[in-house]
């Protein structure tokens, strides 16, 4: 359970999220819209220890994200992040790409660490491409080996920021795909999202979020389909 | 308490050192800006063609300049030339930072977008038209501050004509060395004034690029 | 207008000899690089402290060995620490003032790499739990290598160059030492220093292609 409290966060003196409370409940899947500059993805950044917070708090399994004798590394094994620029390691080939946390942060052997980096490259149907370097990928293909990367390392809670931003109009539909898949398996998920239609397909629940709070929240046929609020009605009616 | 023996006139004669490293650098600079522009031009324009006279400038970048100038010396009394060091010195720095500035002018050259071309001779320029109020104003603006970097390192290889016998500020400060026996003071002031010209030509230079950036 | 004979056959006889200090030339290089490119490491991460201390000491150095001429740090090096009472040798002297001059070049040029490897891949080896040096070794120095690298061998081909300067400070036995024994003995000035610049040339060529191969062995993607 990621139990996220009041929390507060500035970059200097700008506030990006001015007291979000948000609970997301094991295998529940939680959509965040809204336009840009409302803390969204800022709000991610801190779930996982990326960025700190100024007031607040955010607990992840019980455990404090942000006090100060919290393990990051060990917390952020069982959380894994999706980031609008895929950032894939150029270095590295697909499938050293995927095998390298679980071996260096988990302690793999090499053959368990390559079995796991295949399962998880063929479950996003990267199988061919394994010795490719990800220079020579699509948008689409790398943000799918960097799922398939956040995954390698089983993690309990799966965070997308904005996944499909930043790719060609005609490359969303296989990485959303991927997405849906995780989201019928079960994991608990929390997607930044642009892509309105599926956030409704895929969420168990919508939030809107305006101004760096959460402005309206509730069951994606209510948020979507019926917001009651006019901003949010505004902001559909601007995306859709 | 600090006491030294350095005087003012071995200061004066520190001094005139670094004007002649001064008149080197400009002269050096004219010659290798001049040719070096002309064979950068030759280089991006016959790419293939002037390969031969890529291999001989390589020829000048790989070879220390301290031997460029022992050789130059040495061809000049051979061949019977009467010559000044002085002019020796010019004329070898001179090829050395054209060996550079044509690299620097080819690359310039080449990173003024195919399609920025093709649009001026799409309006019916001319080649000469295109390269000269599209390519170079843009290419110089490109290459300047390499330019500029060779001017400070020429600027600095100025030292090594010490060799054949010009007095620059290096060895002028050595003579001093030699007559007061005080290295460390003499070495580290000639040190500073190198660092000020640096930074005296580096802060021009920067004036240069910011104004012309203000006109884009 | 030639009433000069160019005699080869003399100069030739020295090849043995100046391939030995072709060598010295090639090892005092290849130390200075070693130690220049470690100290230039330590000048980055100074850079970056917020000690200004530390940090003014790195940026020292780099001004000074960028500012100021080879030959020059060299000198001071061999005459100026002879003030405290410290004498080093001609070859120390050059080792010194070329890593000197390497540190300070290089540490710019890392700089410089550092901040073209983004941001974000920090982020995402981070994001995987990974520690910060597991991050820096694994994701963050290997991006690095690639962009310095082109600028590490260049600096070689100047460190070989460079090495030319000990005969000003009474070096005589790397390449242009030895160059200048004999041409102190025979005056066959043209002959000797021509055979000295066709060595330099190869070894600086012979330096860039090992470079382009070992490129081009290393950075597959």
């Amino acid at each position: 359970m990621i139990e996220i409290d009041k929390v507060h966060k500035s970059f200097g003196d700008l506030e990006v999220v001015k007291g979000v409370s948000l609970t997301v409940n094991k295998g529940e899947v939680v959509s965040i819209i809204g336009g840009s500059g409302s803390g969204k993805s800022t709000l991610l950044m801190c779930i996982n220890g990326l960025e700190p917070i100024q007031r607040g708090s955010i607990r992840v399994d019980g455990t404090e994200v942000h006090a100060p004798g919290t393990d990051l590394n060990k917390l952020r094994q069982k959380i894994g992040i999706v980031f609008q620029q895929w950032n894939a390691f150029p270095h590295l080939t697909v499938l050293e790409n995927v095998m390298l946390a679980p071996r260096k942060v988990l302690g793999l052997s090499k053959q368990d660490a390559e079995a796991m980096a295949v399962k998880q490259l063929t479950h996003v149907g990267l199988a061919d491409k394994l010795k490719v370097f990800p220079g020579k990928l699509s948008g689409g293909q790398q943000q799918r080996m960097a799922i398939a990367r956040a995954l390698a390392m089983s993690p309990d809670y799966m965070l997308f920021d904005e996944a499909t931003s930043a790719l060609d109009p005609q490359l969303v539909g296989e990485v959303l795909d991927t997405m849906r898949l995780l989201a019928e398996e079960g994991m608990t998920m929390i997607l930044v999202t642009h892509e309105i239609r599926f956030a409704r397909d895929v969420s168990d629940r919508v939030a809107f979020f305006r101004n760096g709070l959460v402005h309206e929240i509730g069951s994606p046929d209510q948020v979507i389909g019926n917001p009651q609020m006019a901003e949010t009605a505004d902001f559909l009616k601007s995306v859709l | 308490m600090f006491s030294t023996s350095l005087t003012a006139s071995d200061l004066l004669f520190m001094l005139q050192g670094a004007w002649v490293t001064l008149q080197l650098t400009a002269a050096a600079m004219l010659i290798g800006t001049l040719s070096g522009v002309l064979c950068g031009l030759l280089r991006a324009a016959l790419p293939r063609a002037s390969l031969p006279l890529a291999w001989v400038l390589d020829v000048f970048r790989s070879v220390p300049l301290l031997i460029q100038f022992v050789l130059f010396n040495s061809l000049k009394s051979i061949a019977g030339l009467d010559i000044s060091a002085f002019a020796v010195g010019c004329l070898v720095l001179g090829i050395y930072a054209a060996a550079f500035c044509s690299e620097i002018v080819r690359s310039g050259i080449q990173a003024v977008p195919a399609n920025l071309r093709r649009a001026a001779r799409s309006l019916g320029m001319s080649y000469w038209q295109d390269l000269r109020f599209v390519v170079l104003p843009l290419a110089t603006r490109v290459a300047f501050p390499g330019w500029l970097n060779l001017v400070l390192s020429v600027m600095k290889d100025t030292a090594l004509v010490m060799w054949i016998g010009i007095f620059e500020l290096l060895r002028t400060s050595q003579s001093v060395v030699t007559r007061i026996q005080e290295p460390l003071l003499v070495l580290c002031i000639a040190g500073l004034i190198y660092y000020l010209m640096s930074l005296m030509v580096a802060q021009l230079g920067n004036r240069l690029e910011k104004r012309w950036q203000e006109n884009d | 207008m030639f009433d000069y004979s160019f005699h080869w056959r003399i100069a030739f006889k020295a090849l043995p000899d100046m391939l030995n200090g072709a060598w010295v030339t090639l090892e005092t290089a290849a130390l200075s690089m070693l130690l220049g490119t470690l100290i230039a490491l330590l000048l980055t991460l100074l850079r970056q402290q917020q000690n200004p201390l530390l940090r003014g000491f790195a940026e020292t150095w780099v001004s000074i060995a960028r500012n100021t001429p080879s030959l020059f740090q060299i000198y001071i090096l061999y005459f100026g620490l002879g003030a405290f009472g410290l004498h080093v040798s001609s070859w120390l002297a050059l080792l010194a003032g070329i890593t000197f001059n390497n540190a300070g070049y290089l540490a710019e040029n890392f700089r410089g790499g550092l901040k073209a490897v983004p941001d974000t891949q920090m982020r995402a080896a981070r994001s995987l739990g990974m520690n910060a040096f597991q991050a820096y070794r694994l994701i963050i120095v290997p991006q690095l290598l690639r962009i310095v690298f082109h600028p590490l061998s260049n600096q070689m081909v100047w460190a070989v160059l460079m090495t030319s300067l000990g005969v000003i400070v009474g070096l005589n036995n790397d390449l242009t030492g030895v160059t200048q024994d004999y041409n102190v003995k025979t005056f066959r000035t043209f002959e000797y220093f021509a055979l000295a610049a066709v060595l330099y040339y190869l070894i600086a060529k012979t330096i860039v292609l090992s470079a382009r191969l070992m490129a081009w062995r290393l950075f597959r993607y």
